[in-house]
């Protein structure tokens, strides 16, 4: 090891990068999520219209009706940039890998009772294809939205659906078998209790505009099915059967925690910023949250029968109180 | 694959990596009904490269997101642990001297910003490809271009707080002459089709071009005691790995997969060669110019990393139909001169370059003249000489006019014609009664093909012309009126610190300062 004896002080020039100062005064020193967000995408002088979208420039915030004076005022409240945003992943893989070896080495699927595996894999197994669409909807923003601050949170979010869409079909490997992967493809593709659903993710697979897309998938679908699959459904299915395929969805349950602060957020930012913006978000949430509630219904009732008009009425009137903290009015 | 019909949990652990992975990744995609896949894909086809099965797209590397998260986490907590001990040990006084802070400072504005274009380039491909794994593939690189970005500014970060020439790169890489040559060329690919961008970046430049890039940067950082870049470069190495076997196995597959897409991926491989060539000729004039303890001449860099593994790649991709690229042998020719000429041009428009430049010493010149045998002494030194002369005299050489620019690489026009070194070489089309110039006759075709993209153009020189280079303060109808001086404010460079001749500069006599503090009584 090597000690350094002498110390030298250095007086610094300057604080920060001139975009960081312009924003923040010439003397603060940014912080790291600072430098690595604030105006790191181009936005002047692009040099060629995209062949794939002659209409727009390459970054371009018209491609979104929600008008933003500075798209940088959207601020992630866990100030993620790639380092910590895949340090605090690690951590969560690393609890959710020994949460999965604990049920693998103790056989804990195997004496799982029957009926309420066959019910976990049936409610589980489609939901890789929900966190697919997902993850296909958050590319997009990412590479069609506007200015990094909104952006770069959006391939994390993808790459966290992929990774769930990844955790639900070891979820289904380890209660069942590959075919339990095959056969919840054929209910999502086919069975009647999952279309209304598969129409909802179809149909945000078109979306053009990339913050209403983000409303469509990241506040109202998540919004809805997270707390009624994670909560209600979890619930349940450990009061039948004990806390064994819980154990194995804990990853969900803390990554919606985290990432609702995020969007709850940007949603907040996004309606302060005009009333246009507050209509606008209101409208796009209404639209598709009576569609969610719509799609989720059929599944609810999958998941707990008889109880699953009263948790989906549950879980419609904690969105609506959420969505109102944020600042829109429904 | 092949199960018991009543599984156990060892069955079930025999499960083999491809195996794990295709379950866990390529069985989450569908056949949509509700919207029509094309509408679910809509720019999948009109490039012409037709697809008929991405069953067969074979995953280049077969990470799940959880191995993704471990690793790449590990990576970063050693990387930043580097930084700030670089940062609090003052490790910049550990550089041979401040000169070599020039090729950060190109590095930073020319190549950072391009990282972030990689990032969302790879997203909006990553979104438009129909096949799962082409997707998830492009998705994580797309992940990793943000690290290399962020990494990047995190680690230069250090350096601006103490030297000049770092703090308004993002401003300065959507304005300033020559870095339209890297920003052009990122915004012509992501502008370009989905597959286009695949041979563009992913096969052009992650697998053909990039260790030309890569090694004299992370090399010339090593050789010159920058830890601070060294290891972001080293930790980069692994995802560069990944992103290599991409691009490769996305020119494959699309070569597989129809006939009719070999002249289509054939134009581009000739194109993007070309295109990311010229880029490459700021690197060629770092290496042999730029660092003070230098790792390599651009020519043996060519040779090593252009003729030797991109020449066994090419022969590797005949058995597809594909043959070097158009251009080759020109650059193989050229790399006997490029670096002194792009060197020369800087060092004439040093007050419009946000770096220090200089004329190289007697014992640099005789690196290059052992290095470029058949060259330097012939066509360049007599120039550096001359310059040299022209400096002691008190009268450095400042060309005052600007240059005109190609319209495709948008490099001023300093290459010389093939065969003639004497002769700077130009090239013309016509388009919808216009007239356009390019640098050479890859420059002229790829312009011809596609004009109707080249023309619009954001061209600097043009632009300043135009007078669209100015700031709000700026008062043409004064008497006084600088317009250079104006347009250099309009870039934000601090005038006679930033782009200063590097005898005399504050990097300069800064860092000797320090140097003394540390090491003198």
């Amino acid at each position: 090891m090597q000690i350094d004896l002498r110390t030298v002080t250095i007086p610094v020039q300057r604080h920060s990068f001139t975009h960081i100062a312009d924003r923040l005064g010439p003397d603060k020193t940014p912080t790291r999520y600072q430098e690595a967000t604030l105006d790191v995408q181009a936005n002047a002088n692009f040099h060629y219209r995209p062949t794939w979208d002659p209409d727009h420039e390459i970054f371009d915030p018209t491609r979104s009706k929600l008008v933003m004076k500075d798209w940088y005022t959207f601020k992630d409240p866990r100030q993620y940039y790639y380092a910590t945003y895949t340090i605090a992943r690690a951590r969560m893989q690393e609890t959710a890998e020994a949460d999965f070896e604990f049920v693998e080495k103790r056989g804990l699927a195997e004496s799982f009772a029957p009926a309420a595996k066959q019910k976990a894999l049936d409610v589980l197994v489609p939901l890789r294809h929900v966190a697919w669409g997902a993850n296909m909807n958050n590319s997009s923003v990412c590479a069609y939205g506007y200015g990094t601050a909104f952006t770069a949170p959006c391939i994390f979010q993808a790459m966290d659906n992929l990774g769930i869409a990844q955790y639900l079909s070891r979820v289904g490997l380890l209660l069942g078998d590959a075919e339990a992967l095959d056969e919840g493809k054929a209910a999502w593709t086919s069975a009647p209790v999952w279309q209304e659903l598969r129409r909802y993710v179809e149909d945000t697979l078109v979306v053009q505009d990339p913050v209403e897309l983000w409303v469509a998938q990241n506040l109202v679908l998540d919004g809805l099915l997270y707390p009624l699959v994670y909560e209600k459904f979890d619930a349940a299915l450990t009061a039948e059967a004990g806390p064994t395929v819980s154990m194995l969805l804990r990853f969900q349950v803390d990554w919606f925690a985290e990432t609702s602060k995020w969007v709850d957020a940007t949603v907040k930012t996004a309606a302060a910023e005009s009333p246009e913006n507050a209509a606008l978000l209101a409208e796009w949430i209404g639209h598709y949250r009576d569609r969610a509630v719509a799609a989720l219904a059929p599944v609810a009732e999958l998941a707990l029968g008889a109880d699953g008009a009263a948790a989906m009425a549950d879980v419609q009137s904690r969105f609506a109180a959420r969505v109102a903290k944020c600042g829109v009015a429904l | 694959m092949t199960m018991t019909s009543e599984p156990t949990p060892a069955a079930k652990k025999k499960l083999g990596l491809k195996e794990r992975y295709a379950l866990m990744t390529r069985g989450l995609d569908w056949e949509t009904t509700y919207q029509p896949m094309e509408k679910v894909f809509p720019y999948a086809t009109y490039e012409g490269i037709k697809i008929h099965d991405w069953d067969a797209w074979q995953d280049p590397f077969r990470l799940t997101m959880d191995a993704y998260w471990k690793y790449q986490a590990e990576k970063e907590q050693k990387l930043y642990a580097i930084m700030d001990a670089f940062a609090q040990n003052n490790g910049h006084l550990g550089l041979t001297d401040a000169r070599y802070l020039n090729s950060l400072k190109l590095f930073l504005t020319g190549v950072s910003p391009l990282e972030y274009m990689a990032h969302r380039g790879f997203a909006h491909v990553g979104r438009a490809m129909p096949g799962v794994g082409a997707r998830v593939a492009c998705q994580m690189q797309s992940l990793d271009e943000l690290r290399h970005a962020q990494t990047q500014i995190h680690s230069m970060s250090n350096y601006n707080k103490l030297y000049d020439g770092f703090h308004s790169w993002r401003h300065m890489h959507d304005r300033v002459w020559y870095l339209s040559v890297p920003k052009s060329f990122f915004d012509d690919a992501i502008t370009a089709g989905p597959f286009e961008f695949m041979i563009a970046i992913g096969f052009s430049f992650e697998y053909v071009l990039t260790n030309l890039l890569f090694v004299p940067f992370i090399s010339g950082a090593a050789y010159n005691g920058d830890m601070g870049a060294m290891a972001f470069g080293f930790s980069a190495q692994s995802d560069e790995s990944r992103h290599m076997t991409l691009g490769l196995e996305a020119i494959k597959f699309m070569l597989e997969q129809d006939p009719d897409n070999l002249p289509i991926v054939q134009r581009w491989i000739d194109k993007w060669f070309w295109r990311g060539y010229r880029v490459l000729t700021l690197v060629a004039m770092m290496l042999d110019y730029m660092l003070p303890k230098k790792v390599m001449s651009w020519k043996e860099a060519w040779e090593i990393y252009a003729e030797e593994n991109g020449g066994a790649l090419f022969a590797d991709l005949a058995r597809y139909g594909i043959r070097p690229p158009l251009g080759w042998q020109q650059a193989c020719d050229d790399k006997e001169h490029l670096s002194h000429q792009a060197w020369s041009t800087f060092y004439q428009y040093q007050g419009a370059a946000p770096f220090h430049t200089w004329v190289p010493s007697p014992e640099d010149m005789a690196w290059e003249a052992e290095k470029y045998p058949n060259t330097f002494d012939q066509y360049y030194r007599p120039r550096f000489e001359y310059w040299a002369e022209q400096e002691a005299a008190g009268t450095r050489f400042n060309n005052a006019t600007l240059p005109q620019l190609c319209q495709v690489c948008q490099i001023p026009m300093l290459f010389t014609e093939p065969g003639d070194p004497t002769r700077i070489c130009y090239r013309e089309s016509e388009y919808d009664g216009e007239t356009y110039h390019t640098c050479s006759d890859g420059c002229q075709a790829i312009f011809d093909h596609e004009p109707e993209k080249y023309v619009q153009a954001w061209l600097p020189v043009h632009q300043i012309y135009q007078g669209h280079c100015f700031g709000p303060d700026a008062d043409p109808t004064s008497p006084d009126f600088n317009p250079l001086l104006e347009v250099i404010k309009w870039y934000r460079m601090d005038v006679g610190t930033d782009n200063a001749p590097y005898e005399g500069s504050r990097d300069q006599e800064n860092f000797q300062a320090w140097k003394a503090m540390q090491t003198k009584n």
